[in-house]
């Protein structure tokens, strides 16, 4: 029975060399993982091309809906396809104030992202540092920030927005304060349990032995952990803002109209529902719900691949 | 055993015979041969240890014979041979009437076996049940008289539980009365003990051994626990990578071993080094079984490697009751 | 010059570390109403005394509950006494301040059990173990890179496998890792807390020779935390036996496994699966392991011990010297 070597180069070991293929960071084996359902990819793609549209919009339409001097009252509630006074089709016809409506719709959808996305990323990070703080700090601290966390989630949400909306007025901003209320308490929650589940582990443990500060093992041990759950939170409730925000402006108390979003669109074009012009409400709608649902298709995906205990 | 005894067993038809079966694992990142040719017999009322390290196939192969092997595995060749049928190409259904009745298995987690949102008495009576027709009473009788024979104190009391109310060894307890409670002609325990405490494994190994010797069931024990499993087992079966590499009776396996991994495993115990010295590792790491190289499976790693181990070695018989994977098995001090 | 000669690095006076579940307000109530007070304590460490003279290799061994993880904790302040003093060098831990602190904290590091939860996975294995020693200054940024590759080496890995993933690594390579992370600030004093139960039989095999090799090339004194005797039996100087909190027998290795003195010891040791060549029958000792939440009054190992008198049941019996360098808790050693 040999003793192989001596302590030293004869032990050093390599691991199989299978692993060097393997994608190495963690995000580029997440995105691995994640183009490989072709179901997950499409949702991908959708909401691709969706906020590219957005971000083109300027480019791609062919009038400014907001500029009074391209919009002609004259061609107002024409149905789809009609070529209007100034030489273009408009393909999805105009609303009441005679916009095209292919026009209306991805400037709404602009602002409809905008607004949700900006609240999400406001609620985002006061919603984890509240939840991180719990979770670390434990003790008094953690049984009344999450009591806070449960009283705002008791509430409706749409009747504390509105409520807010009552108090502090109109305008983009306010509506963003309503969506970043209405929302941080969800993230805090999330935030708090993962990061409760991360610092049971060993690894927390091992940071505080080596004396790193607890800003440090906060930020840098602890927060990368919890960073994909807040992703695919984040995704899920950015659709949720998005939606409330369309139906805030549909109830009137959103956007001002001078900036109408999606739900301001459909809410223009509800009284004419009856009278058979369907196409002011129905488009904005589809576009809002397709939205919607690619935003929460994707953040499905990210949610089951995310989860380890999936059998894949 | 006697060398009588023993040429008795062997000759007396097995319980079960596993004849070169191959489980692989279709996964994206290649193809898992997780057991790539197993071959062993367990004859009625004898125990064989199945030993190994993680990765090397043993639970995989315990699974493969109650057809528990979920896609992306399957089996892909081999038979098992038991009570006359072929398992592996047995439907489902029937497999499903054998599960529990003729074989069982008992797991190392025993909330594997235990359903935690059901009184312990509810899921016994209702192993009996599946299997035998006879009137609840009696059923809830035979539960109670079969926890006693584990060793359980106040059955009665035990029975009206639920499995988070018991301790850990209680538990893994109960999982062996369910496995035996219909007398099976086999029972499959996987890793059973690695969870629990030394003494309490002890307890375990106990009733094991009482039940097998009681109802004359044969037992194959996996584990990766070289001590538990001499102490136990009549024979022993080697697995490295997906095969067996030696196979015989335990005193021969583990008093002179023919193998080179056997040897490094058993050299590598501290109790076999003098206490203090640095222990006779085995150098290296198994081996990834999507990538197996060409050749003995064990080559990188073993101190006797040479050319011929560039193909795989065959199975051979050098002595009487004993088979080796090897080229050149340690023969030296071996009694023939 | 004996490990007794040196002087003690660690000593520990009347440890004791409880843990307690308040009672919630159901319970409160009734309290109140006159019921049963609710709220429950658990002991897991009670009145543990040790001392660790500074390259001794000592072992805690005992089995679920016993309170040797919780023990091995407190040693590595990663878990404050209820009660009792513990010395690093000879001065109170608790009254250290500032720098002072911090080199005792440094000087005492934990290797963990799991290797899987105890590697950050979103750190590289650079990061992971340059990052204490460039905090606290040990290194300076330019010379981490190579501080990192060598103390890698010195554990048996490659050094241009720093910048993989723990994710990339088996599990033997990852407890190689986390033993990297501990030296690489470099201390006195390791608490090895089950760190190659986990891991396969030949991969043990591996990492033990590699704690014997760090000893001498570091001088490290070790506390070796396992339930795994013949291990323990192995690498050990001497060993202590927890029992539900509290030590029950210290003795030397050759000494306890020669002679055990405790019944509790003597039970464990012959239960120990060893290699045999023969199969054995088992006659295991009876009844479970008591719960932390509820031990029995007095020695704690009474209910399951064949020797116990009317006494066992009252009076926990004290750790007494029953030989040079040999304590044990039973009632049995005043007769």
């Amino acid at each position: 029975m040999s003793v192989v070597g001596t302590h030293g180069e004869a032990e050093i070991e390599r691991p199989p060399t299978g692993t060097a293929a393997a994608p190495e960071t963690p995000l580029r084996r997440l995105m691995a993982d994640y183009f490989e359902s072709r179901f997950a990819t499409a949702a991908f793609v959708l909401l691709v091309t969706i906020i590219a549209l957005a971000l083109l919009a300027p480019l791609i339409v062919p009038q400014n809906p907001y500029n009074l001097a391209e919009v002609d009252v004259l061609d107002s509630r024409l149905p789809p396809g009609t070529k209007g006074m100034a030489g273009y089709t408009y393909w999805l016809g105009t609303d009441g104030a005679g916009r095209d409506l292919v026009s209306a719709m991805l400037y709404g959808l602009r602002i409809s992202l905008a607004v949700g996305v900006v609240s999400c990323l406001i609620a985002t990070v006061i919603g984890a540092a509240v939840g991180l703080i719990a979770a670390y700090v434990g003790g008094r601290t953690e049984s009344l920030l999450m009591r806070l966390v449960d009283l705002q989630l008791s509430f409706p949400a749409i009747l504390i927005a509105l409520i807010l909306i009552a108090i502090l007025g109109k305008g983009v901003d306010k509506i963003i304060i309503a969506l970043v209320t209405v929302q941080w308490a969800y993230y805090a929650r999330t935030v708090r349990g993962t990061a409760l589940a991360e610092m049971s582990k060993d690894y927390v443990e091992a940071a505080r032995c080596l004396g790193l500060s607890h800003a440090r093992i906060l930020f840098r041990q602890i927060l990368p952990n919890v960073l994909p759950l807040l992703i695919v939170v984040a995704t899920v409730q950015a659709a949720h803002a998005i939606a409330l925000e369309a139906t805030l402006s549909f109830l009137g108390v959103g956007l001002p109209r001078t900036e109408p979003s999606l739900g301001l669109l459909i809410s223009n074009g509800f009284e004419y529902m009856l009278s058979g012009k369907y196409w002011i409400s129905f488009f904005p709608g589809v576009v809002l719900l397709a939205t919607i649902m690619a935003i929460n298709l994707v953040g499905d995906q990210l949610r089951d691949v995310l989860n380890p205990r999936l059998k894949r | 055993m006697t060398a009588a005894v023993e040429a008795e067993v062997v000759n007396r038809a097995p319980t079960l015979e596993v004849v070169d079966l191959k489980t692989h694992f279709f996964t994206k990142a290649g193809v898992v041969r997780a057991v790539d040719g197993v071959s062993l017999r367990v004859a009625p009322g004898e125990v064989l240890g199945l030993v190994g390290e993680s990765g090397c196939g043993k639970s995989v192969t315990g699974c493969s014979i109650l057809g528990l092997i979920d896609p992306p595995g399957r089996i892909v060749s081999g038979r098992i041979a038991f009570a006359g049928l072929d398992l592996v190409r047995l439907p489902e259904d029937e497999l499903r009437s054998l599960r529990g009745r003729r074989i069982a298995m008992i797991f190392q987690d025993p909330m594997m076996t235990l359903n935690p949102v059901l009184r312990v008495d509810t899921q016994m009576v209702e192993a009996i049940l599946a299997h035998r027709r006879m009137p609840h009473g009696e059923a809830w009788a035979l539960a109670r008289d079969a926890l006693a024979q584990v060793g359980i104190p106040s059955p009665e009391r035990r029975l009206k539980s639920y499995p988070h109310e018991l301790s850990g060894g209680m538990r893994q307890r109960v999982a062996i009365a369910t496995a035996f409670i219909n007398k099976p002609d086999l029972v499959i325990a996987d890793e059973p003990t690695t969870a629990l405490d030394v003494t309490i494994q002890a307890q375990i190994l106990h009733e094991a051994q009482e039940l097998c010797r009681r109802t004359g069931t044969a037992m194959i024990w996996i584990s990766h626990d070289l001590a538990v499993v001499s102490s136990l087992a009549d024979r022993i079966a080697v697995m490295y990578a997906g095969v067996i590499v030696e196979e015989g009776r335990a005193s021969d396996v583990i008093g002179a071993p023919l193998h080179p991994y056997t040897r490094g495993l058993l050299g590598s115990v501290p109790s076999a080094n003098a206490r203090g010295t640095r222990l006779a590792q085995i150098p290296g790491m198994t081996p990834s079984l999507i990538n197996l190289a060409p050749g003995c499976r064990f080559r990188a790693r073993c101190p006797r490697a040479d050319a011929e181990c560039t193909s795989e070695p065959a199975i051979s018989e050098p002595l009487a009751h004993r088979q080796v994977r090897c080229w050149r098995p340690h023969l030296e001090g071996a009694m023939p | 010059m004996t490990a007794a000669a040196r002087a003690p690095i660690i000593e520990a006076r009347g440890l004791t570390k409880r843990f307690l579940k308040a009672p919630d307000l159901a319970e409160r109530a009734s309290a109140w109403l006159g019921g049963k007070a609710g709220g429950e304590v658990v002991r897991a460490v009670d009145g543990v005394s040790l001392t660790i003279g500074k390259g001794e290799v000592v072992g805690l061994a005992g089995e679920s509950g016993c309170g040797k993880s919780t023990l091995g904790r407190m040693i590595a302040g990663l878990l404050e006494p209820s009660e009792g003093v513990l010395l690093y060098k000879g001065q109170d831990r608790a009254t250290l301040t500032g720098s002072q602190a911090k080199a005792a904290r440094l000087a005492v590091q934990m290797i963990f059990q799991d290797p899987y939860s105890s590697l950050n996975p979103r750190l590289r294995v650079e990061a992971a173990v340059g990052e204490a020693p460039l905090v606290h200054g040990l290194v300076s940024r330019a010379d981490v890179a190579r501080y990192v590759a060598d103390i890698l080496k010195r554990v048996g890995l490659d050094p241009e496998l720093r910048r993989r993933f723990p994710h990339q690594f088996s599990g033997g390579q990852r407890s190689r890792i986390g033993i990297a992370r501990a030296l690489a600030v470099k201390p006195e004093f390791l608490v090895c807390d089950e760190a190659i139960a986990a891991l396969d039989v030949s991969i043990q095999a591996q990492i033990i020779n590699l704690f014997l090799d760090l000893r001498e090339a570091y001088d490290l004194t070790y506390l070796f935390i396992s339930h795994d005797l013949g291990v323990v039996q192995h690498i050990c100087d001497r060993i202590l036996i927890m029992y539900l909190g509290r030590i029950v027998e210290a003795a030397p290795t050759r000494a306890l496994f020669e002679s055990p003195n405790h019944p509790y010891t003597r039970a464990l040791l012959a239960e120990v699966p060893r290699i045999s060549l023969t199969k054995r029958t088992f006659h295991p000792i009876k009844g479970e392991i008591p719960s932390p939440l509820d031990p029995p009054p007095g020695c704690h190992f009474h209910p399951r011990c064949q020797h116990a008198m009317p006494r066992c049941r009252t009076e926990a019996p004290a750790l007494r010297t029953i030989a040079p360098g040999r304590t044990s808790a039973c009632h049995l050693n005043d007769a």
